[in-house]
């Protein structure tokens, strides 16, 4: 027989437990369900050019919508910019509170937490589980095994389904989904991320915290001896022993008396008092479970707590703890703060003041210019008016800086030829012009501008220079 | 000769060859590679009775699923033309002189012909359209034009041509050789009042006489040229063959005329119609006016 090349998992079967943390835990789960389920339903309107949905990733027409923000492809900085946001805040979070993303906001953490419930609901708490998994493959362990894990592919199954509400609008989606009459692409979508919510939530669950997951090691990388960490106060606890022990030797032992109740409710299966580890995702799940049994034998609580390892240290030594706002208000959090801000605040700015009209000008090159009969010289172009308003708006076209031009367009005639022009651009979409620009004989070639300016109470406008070719002498 | 043996540092044996003590290791194929290797000649197998593979004498064979390259170009091209057919459809039906109110329809068709223009059309009047003065390739983009810009003569142009032989109804006029009809004086004389009508040279009334007796016929007194013969305009800024006085010159007394060939019956009606909304598109089409009376002006309406 061979090694064996790998260590199996050691199943996690946590106790129930209550206490302020879960319901903490509880409450973040509502929010963040609530809002990935709830966000797509949410309606929105724009008119009758743009969809109605609030937030929506548009794939097909390449338009992000997010309440009142539209955003266009050649505006990805924005998302990049919301991307940097949520890094530079996961620091500042980190930093400030330790792992509370990981404790109470992260998907894994939450969907995790979720499919635990249900073991609890099917297969009853922590020792039954116990049993079970070790009991033999009955017709009845099968039936139980069966259930729960169709509940699995349900939520996995509702998982998946509510993210295709993102990518289409839901109402329709919805029924075309279930005539079998929706995109590929969006059942192929939930069939991956209910397998992906299945396998990651229902059974892999810690091991992703664990082994897959950088951002423990990042974070570790981050932490430092001011931030808050569930910490098993040793100094305090140590030596172990247990109540009756400790009633006839009360010097010898300290306040732990090796109940385990700490191991038995973490959700990762760890021990918190081997001292900070990666498996501990800082759910404070364990702090509810000492609490609750420093109660029931009299000691006082906290042996298990939010600390950061410096007031460990003072609090061992004697001395008085510093304020938790000393914790959260240091030079590295403020810092993070700022940054933080500052980009938040440079894309605000940024969206309440870009234009929604837009000029793109192309030159003929070939040819570069154009002899007319009357012995005028002629330029062709191709504008492209962007026009980011959900209607259609009359934009006014001008040639700048070019004495005597006259212009046309693929429609408008020669006969109306004149430095301004006007169109109307279709809501939400770029139109491209055919201009032709047209000098008086013996003008030299230069450089000159294309203006256009939206003709409505907005009046906004999008200056191009370009250059008009003309035979440099006759 | 072969002298089979276990090497010993390996414990592999040897494929019994020597060659100037070198010796090759007979190592097993990994199981893998072996059984992917089987696989590729089952595969080849399949792959033989089911495409073409075997070069006959003049083809090869052809395989059972019946696939080729040219079958597969043919389906595609098929399938693309199944695309556009309802624009094509709507295009052989609509009178070009009614194109231009169809806006949508007409973008279509200016698409189209700009896609054969580039097939067709650019080895003479080049990708841009501008034509050659060298060679005499009309430029398509100005508002000159030899023989009606509407879209109506355009299209007549197109599908009978310029001075195409064995068509009768091509558009055809001749420039007849003034060789040894003028002394030096007398052409000089005629250049400068050719150039006079573009004010590029003064009127003289030697030249006008001559003008007036051999060229007023056709290019008109005061050299605004006629459609109707295809005789050019003389008094613009756009010359064909040069405006240098010794361009003109040599336009005068040896001629030189292009040819432009017909289309109709190369390609279809429907792409004769989008090519004239292209041409027509490049900035100098005219509207219906003059051309409205000319009767040999006729619309293929036939799908």
């Amino acid at each position: 027989m061979p090694e064996r090349l790998y260590e199996p998992r050691k199943a996690v079967h946590n106790k129930r437990i209550d206490g302020p943390f879960r319901r903490f835990k509880w409450l973040v789960m509502l929010v963040t369900l609530g809002i990935y389920y709830v966000t797509p339903w949410i309606r929105w309107d724009r008119g009758p050019y743009a969809p109605d949905q609030a937030v929506l990733v548009d794939l097909a027409n390449r338009r992000f919508y997010m309440f009142s923000i539209e955003i266009w492809p050649h505006e990805f900085y924005f998302v990049a910019g919301l991307l940097i946001m949520a890094g530079i805040g996961l620091f500042l979070v980190t930093s400030a509170v330790g792992r509370a993303w990981c404790g109470y906001a992260c998907p894994q953490t939450v969907w995790t937490d979720l499919f635990q419930h249900v073991d609890r609901f099917v297969d009853g708490d922590r020792n039954a589980r116990i049993r079970l998994d070790a009991a033999p493959w009955t017709w009845s362990k099968v039936a139980r095994r069966a259930f729960k894990w169709s509940i699995y592919l349900f939520i996995g199954f509702w998982t998946g389904g509510a993210w295709i509400m993102y990518f289409a609008d839901a109402p329709t989606l919805v029924e075309d989904f279930w005539r079998g009459e929706a995109a590929s692409v969006a059942y192929i979508t939930v069939a991956v991320l209910t397998l992906t919510t299945v396998t990651l939530g229902g059974f892999m669950r810690e091991q992703v915290c664990i082994y897959m997951c950088p951002w423990p090691r990042i974070q570790t990388a981050m932490m430092d001896e001011k931030s808050l960490l569930v910490t098993y106060k040793d100094w305090r606890g140590e030596p172990r022993g247990s109540v009756k022990k400790a009633a006839k030797n009360p010097d010898r032992f300290g306040d732990c008396i090796d109940c385990t109740q700490c191991v038995q409710v973490c959700p990762t299966g760890i021990d918190i008092r081997e001292g900070p580890q990666i498996g501990c995702i800082t759910c404070g799940l364990c702090i509810d479970a000492c609490d609750r049994v420093m109660d029931d034998i009299g000691r006082p609580r906290g042996l298990i707590d939010y600390a950061t390892l410096e007031d460990c240290e003072r609090e061992a030594a004697g001395e008085a703890v510093k304020s938790p706002w000393r914790t959260l208000l240091r030079p590295r959090t403020i810092a993070y703060t700022m940054i933080w801000a500052g980009i938040g605040g440079a894309l605000l700015f940024a969206l309440g003041t870009r234009s929604h009209t837009e000029l793109t000008v192309a030159p003929d090159r070939n040819p570069p210019f154009m002899l007319m009969s009357d012995g005028s010289v002629r330029n062709s172009y191709t504008l492209k008016i962007r026009n980011m308003e959900s209607r259609p708006r009359a934009m006014e076209i001008a040639v700048e800086g070019l004495p005597g031009a006259l212009m046309w367009t693929d429609t408008i005639n020669r006969d109306e030829a004149s430095a301004t022009q006007r169109v109307t651009v279709p809501a939400d979409l770029v139109r491209a012009v055919r201009a032709y620009v047209a000098v008086p004989v013996g003008t030299a070639p230069q450089q000159f501008e294309f203006r256009v300016t939206s003709l409505d109470e907005q009046r906004e406008t999008d200056v191009v220079e370009t250059r008009f070719d003309a035979p440099e002498d006759e | 000769m072969a002298n089979k043996r276990i090497d010993q540092p390996t414990g592999t044996p040897t494929v019994g060859h020597e060659w100037d003590g070198i010796e090759e290791l007979d190592t097993p194929l990994p199981r893998w590679w072996l059984w992917t290797f089987y696989l590729t000649i089952a595969f080849s197998v399949g792959y033989v009775i089911a495409y073409p593979a075997w070069p006959m004498i003049d083809r090869a064979t052809e395989g059972v699923l019946g696939w080729s390259s040219r079958g597969e170009l043919a389906e595609e091209m098929s399938a693309a033309d199944q695309a556009r057919a309802t624009v094509r459809e709507q295009l052989a039906r609509i009178p070009i002189e009614r194109l231009p109110e169809d806006g949508p329809l007409m973008q279509q068709a200016v698409a189209g012909g700009a896609a054969a223009f580039r097939v067709n059309c650019v080895q003479c009047h080049g990708s841009g359209a501008a034509g050659s003065q060298e060679l005499g390739y009309p430029n398509l983009n100005d508002d000159d034009w030899l023989w009606g810009g509407d879209l109506k003569a355009i299209e007549y142009t197109l599908a009978h041509g310029i001075r195409q032989a064995g068509d009768d109804e091509t558009r055809s006029s001749v420039m007849p050789p003034f060789a040894g009809a003028f002394d030096t004086d007398q052409l000089n004389a005629l250049t400068d009042h050719v150039l006079a009508f573009s004010g590029k040279a003064e009127s003289n009334p030697v030249g006008a006489q001559i003008y007036a007796d051999n060229c007023a016929a056709c290019h008109g007194i005061r050299g605004e040229g006629d459609r109707a013969q295809g005789a050019p305009t003389l008094n613009d800024a756009i010359w064909l063959r040069g405006s240098s006085r010794e361009a003109i010159k040599q336009q005068i007394l040896n001629p030189r005329m292009g040819m432009m060939p017909k289309w109709e019956g190369r390609l279809d009606p429907v792409t004769l119609k989008m090519l004239a909304a292209y041409v027509h598109s490049l900035g100098g089409g005219e509207d219906f006016v003059e051309v409205a009376e000319d009767p040999e002006v006729a619309v293929d309406e036939q799908p």
